[in-house]
């Protein structure tokens, strides 16, 4: 049976405004297990990257718990959440993902250098799991040399390296045209299975979720649906609505 | 060790990769220490030709006409009192100093304007000879000159040389054997020549009363003491024991030189000014550059680079392209410097010239100050929502 690597429990975040308290996600509770991808779907502005930033520890909760590995980041102070970002998670985002005076594999290595992990047996992982993931010849490139897509798979090695327990991705494909995102997305999928992580996919494109395990879907910074059955995971990447698995209350 | 590392890292790599525009900003930095180390230079070489006699005197105290304001052109003082000063407790010499202005005539035809400086041989106001011979009591056709005075003519020990003096209306010509060289005496912003005080008077220039009526006189007294200790008490002393004068230190009587203070101050103004500029400019193109890199900077902190990091190797980078932009700078100057002619009063010293590069090298770190704090200040959200 596998671990749960990350769990919320009723987390909250609010933010003031002159006309008073916005909630921009609301009681949110769920749990990933090590080695599940998850998907975090919902319309612009339901609450899907405040939920993100909080799950990275980017940002603390209003109310709520967020564990990872038994840890609870809301309780942190910010030196603790900054140890955790660089030990415990992986990242990639829409774009400028790459530090652009590091070449593809110093990028990658630089999240061992940051650990102080940076040996030869780690400098050789690097090189492999840019091998694997197509980038032989472009491993002494700059980010300014590569396409998107190949910047994409960079972000994704880096964020796999130093075997974080969660790899979160912030709307991955963004910036890709629809061949190299279902590349992106396939190959993050099969390297977080493989690596046994825990990882969480936010993504307005559905058809992207054909590659996870669970999708799950909010609103109005509530989480109203979770599908499980990948019967009802592919019909929703083909763009077919289902009757969802569980609704959340 | 790791938290210097990654910084180096960091910052090293970032310029190494963007040398061209580094590379660039330090040769802006270069000119601005070119400029500041030229005005430093500047205010060096002027402070020396105003200054250097006086600073190089072997003497604790200067004695003025009484209220002349510290002003040796303005000052007289018999000669007589000369004596009257060396037997005073507590003063181990004593000499006069007299000033005036002649041309040496040159063998091309030119001439060389230089301060004409009487002084008795043997005794404090005559400086010490580099090469020859100090003056000869009796040697009344005997000069000394200052390497400035050789340096743009082409005397040599053993000639003679012709000087030029206004008496009354009418000029005359008086022939002198230069006996000694000395190091730079500039004074009054021109280089100086010695004679014996006897000499002085007969070859000095002269309105038509002084010719019919000579005096006995000398402009200032330099008097060196026992001890270096006791300048207050003998300043006092020698005020009241001998009638008519005012005592000076050495550098009250450099600071009274006309002209002096005003200049010096308004070198030092423009150092500074040029310096203001320098913390403007870096500042400036830090504070443009991490605006730039606002989403990188969001990103190194997402993944879990630490606030001191990422402020540390700002502190670098800005440490490094100063430096060598300083460096840089610093050999165009000396490069520069090798391309002067004598009369041009600027002067590299190790003092000023290192006092003006710590300047320059902390104007780097006060310009980007702003910038550091913005660096650190960035929120990691800032990669979410810019990316």
């Amino acid at each position: 049976m596998s671990e749960i690597a990350l769990e919320t429990k009723s987390v909250v975040k609010k933010f003031k405004s002159d006309s008073g308290d916005i909630t921009a996600v609301d009681a949110v509770s769920l749990q990933v297990k090590t080695g599940e991808f998850v998907a975090l779907v919902g319309p612009s502005g339901s609450g899907k990257t405040t939920m993100l930033s909080m799950l990275a520890a980017l940002l603390q909760p209003s109310d709520g718990q967020i564990l990872l590995d038994g840890q609870d980041l809301a309780s942190m102070n910010d030196a603790r959440r900054v140890a955790m970002r660089r030990e415990k998670i992986g990242f990639t985002f829409q774009s400028n993902n790459l530090i652009p005076y590091l070449n593809a594999i110093e990028n990658v290595e630089y999240m061992l250098r940051l650990n102080g992990r940076l040996d030869k047996v780690n400098r050789l992982r690097a090189q492999e799991l840019l091998a694997r993931l197509g980038l032989s010849e472009r491993m002494y490139n700059l980010p300014s040399q590569m396409s998107g897509g190949q910047q994409q798979r960079v972000a994704i090695a880096r964020a796999l390296i130093h075997n974080p327990t969660l790899v979160l991705a912030d709307e991955p494909t963004a910036s890709l045209d629809t061949e190299r995102a279902f590349q992106v997305v396939e190959t993050f999928a099969s390297l977080i299975h493989e690596n046994k992580r825990a990882g969480i996919m936010v993504t307005h494109d559905l058809r992207m979720v054909q590659y996870v395990d669970r999708v799950l879907q909010m609103q109005d910074g509530k989480l109203v649906k979770i599908y499980e059955n990948q019967e009802e995971i592919q019909s929703l990447a083909r763009g077919i609505e289902k009757t969802p698995d569980k609704t959340v209350n | 060790m790791q938290r210097f590392t990654l910084p180096a890292y960091l910052a090293l790599k970032e310029i190494w990769r963007n040398r061209g525009r580094f590379l660039l900003f330090s040769l802006v930095i270069a000119l601005i220490t070119l400029l500041v180390l030229f005005i430093a230079g500047l205010g060096m070489g002027l402070a020396n030709s105003n200054r250097e006699y006086l600073s190089k005197l072997d003497a604790n105290l200067l004695l003025y006409q009484e209220k002349s304001d510290y002003i040796i052109a303005a000052s007289r003082i018999a000669l007589s009192k000369v004596e009257d000063v060396r037997n005073v407790p507590g003063v181990a010499d004593a000499g006069p100093i007299a000033t005036s202005l002649v041309a040496i005539e040159l063998s091309n035809g030119g001439e060389l304007k230089v301060s004409l400086l009487g002084v008795d041989p043997g005794h404090p106001g005559e400086p010490e000879v580099k090469d020859g011979q100090q003056l000869n009591p009796s040697g009344l056709d005997e000069v000394i000159l200052d390497q400035n005075v050789v340096l743009r003519s082409n005397l040599k020990l053993g000639d003679t040389i012709t000087i030029r003096s206004s008496q009354g209306t009418d000029y005359k010509l008086y022939t002198l054997k230069v006996v000694g060289i000395t190091s730079g005496q500039a004074y009054t912003f021109t280089p100086s020549i010695f004679v014996p005080i006897s000499t002085w008077e007969k070859t000095r220039t002269k309105s038509e009363a002084e010719i019919s009526h000579p005096s006995e006189t000398t402009n200032v007294i330099a008097v060196k003491l026992n001890s270096n200790k006791q300048i207050e008490k003998m300043k006092e002393q020698l005020d009241q024991g001998i009638g008519g004068v005012q005592a000076a230190t050495i550098s009250t009587a450099i600071k009274n030189v006309p002209g002096y203070s005003a200049q010096q101050s308004t070198i030092q103004t423009q150092g500074v000014f040029t310096l203001l500029i320098g913390v403007l400019v870096i500042g400036g193109f830090f504070q443009i550059q991490v605006l730039q890199k606002v989403p990188q900077i969001g990103v190194l902190k997402a993944i879990g680079t630490s606030n001191p990091v990422v402020g540390l190797a700002s502190v670098i980078q800005i440490v490094v392209v100063t430096s060598l932009g300083v460096a840089i700078g610093g050999l165009l100057t000396f490069l520069f410097s090798l391309t002067f002619p004598p009369n041009v009063p600027i002067v590299f010293n190790g003092q000023s010239s290192l006092i003006a590069i710590i300047a320059l090298l902390l104007i780097g770190p006060i310009g980007g100050f702003v910038s550091i704090r913005y660096a650190v200040r960035i929120e990691p959200l800032k990669a979410l929502r810019l990316s």
